[in-house]
């Protein structure tokens, strides 16, 4: 069973339904305990960062840190990903998970924002998530605030300023992208989450 | 690079799709879902599902249509149409639309685009807009389904949609709208240069070279037909190999 976690941030149903499709049991739930003993978690949201307080709120929060802990594999998607790092300057108050270093920026003027479209993966390190998956892959984005180039970043696009947008270390993913709406790449890349 | 969208829209009535010649003359064309995923088969980018009866007629908005689509389509979709509240854009994001367009009812009440981006983000927001070129110049915009005027100035509209929280604007042509002679690029490119939000062309696509001239001419983001694919005039997969061999950046292969 994979927890899809509500925290009112929008995207549930399509991750839902994209999982569905894979034949793949997901509940879409907003309960730290649901989170504490499904097999996998995803974290999605769209929208601004300051939506992530909710997960601090209610729990949730600490049922994923704990979760990661063990070793569960855990993906977040688009604001989900960003709130792996340590903050946004979308809400510079707010603190993110800080799973990976960095704090996520605008994008800089004069690039279009947000960056809404396909864009193509520099996939630049061996990953399980994009298994199967040759550079140049792409995927479809929409967001005004970016996540900056570490370590763990395995995948990166530019618009504007160089970004990361697939994160990995060791069970716990990341995508900028919403894989759910990336046709049949993204669900290659679900389908990896699902079996790793 | 960010690739230049093709978006492929299909204008349903009565949960059926149709398609107008300037906003009239309309000819049954099939099942909506049916014709999103055979457009998201052959490369299209993106899916738009307008009710076109929704404002005139005062019918809200298809959510069966939209319930079948978000399980069917993996690519994203936006719907618009008869939305003029925050519970019926409510309704529509939790039927599984990606994104909404808001058009005469945006403009009836602005704040409504501030207050569904403040709910679901403004990645969620299209403001839909149907300018008209003014006799004396510039461009006016119509509500209603592009049947009345408003006075307002496109130019301050779209500006104004972006500080409300648009993340994008879907801008229609009138003048160009179903006579398959090309987008207006003068207008679209006014609007784009005019916002840092991605702007959706729309209105008069009838060929390749239609779509090569708004990229190139227009900036726009992304551009928008309907008819020339349902009739199989231009396939998908042409139209983008097309825009390659200019050097526009396009989602390859289809």
């Amino acid at each position: 069973m994979i927890a899809v976690v509500d925290y009112g941030a929008g995207n549930v149903i399509s991750v839902q339904r994209a999982l569905e499709h894979l034949g793949r049991e997901c509940v879409v739930t907003g309960d730290p305990a649901a989170v504490e003993s499904a097999e996998r978690a995803i974290v999605p949201g769209v929208g601004h960062f300051g939506a992530t307080s909710a997960l601090a709120a209610t729990g949730l929060r600490k049922a994923i840190e704990h979760r990661i802990a063990e070793r569960t594999p855990v993906l977040g998607i688009c604001l989900g990903m960003q709130w792996l790092f340590e903050a946004s300057d979308e809400d510079p108050g707010l603190p993110g998970l800080g799973a990976f270093p960095g704090r996520c920026r605008a994008f800089p003027a004069p690039a279009k924002s947000p960056q809404v479209g396909w864009d193509q993966l520099e996939i630049s390190a061996g990953s399980r998530l994009l298994r199967g998956l040759p550079s140049g892959t792409y995927a479809y984005f929409t967001h005004g605030y970016y996540a900056p180039l570490v370590g763990e970043t395995v995948a990166s696009c530019d618009h504007g300023a160089p970004h990361t947008a697939v994160v990995e270390r060791g069970n716990l993913f990341g995508t900028q992208f919403h894989p759910e709406k990336s046709g049949d790449a993204g669900l290659a890349m679900l389908e990896n989450f699902c079996s790793c | 690079m960010l690739t230049k969208r093709i978006i492929a829209c299909l204008d349903v009535d009565g949960g059926r799709v149709v398609k107008g010649i300037s906003f009239r003359d309309l000819v049954d064309a099939g099942d909506p879902v049916e014709l999103a995923c055979r457009h998201s088969d052959s490369g299209a980018d993106e899916i738009v599902l307008l009710d076109i009866s929704a404002t005139r007629g005062g019918r809200a908005t298809a959510l069966e249509v939209v319930r079948r689509a978000g399980r069917e389509l993996f690519i994203p979709f936006t719907v618009g149409g008869g939305i003029a509240s925050l519970a019926q854009a409510a309704a529509v994001i939790g039927a599984g639309a990606d994104k909404v367009a808001m058009n005469s009812a945006a403009l009836a009440d602005p704040q409504l685009i501030e207050a569904v981006a403040a709910r679901f983000g403004s990645q969620a927001v299209v403001v839909a807009v149907d300018a008209k070129r003014r006799p004396g110049g510039g461009w006016g915009v119509w509500s209603a389904g592009g049947t009345q005027p408003t006075g307002r100035d496109a130019l301050e509209w779209v500006k104004e949609a972006e500080d409300r929280g648009a993340g994008e604007i879907l801008l229609t042509s009138m003048d160009c709208d179903g006579r398959r002679a090309g987008f207006d690029c003068v207008l679209t490119a006014r609007v784009a240069e005019a916002l840092r939000t991605p702007v959706i062309a729309s209105g008069g696509a009838g060929g390749a070279e239609h779509f090569g001239a708004v990229f190139r001419e227009g900036h726009a983001d992304a551009a928008l037909a309907a008819s020339i694919f349902h009739y199989g005039i231009e396939s998908l997969e042409y139209l983008k190999r097309f825009l390659d061999s200019l050097g526009i950046p396009v989602r390859l292969p289809c």
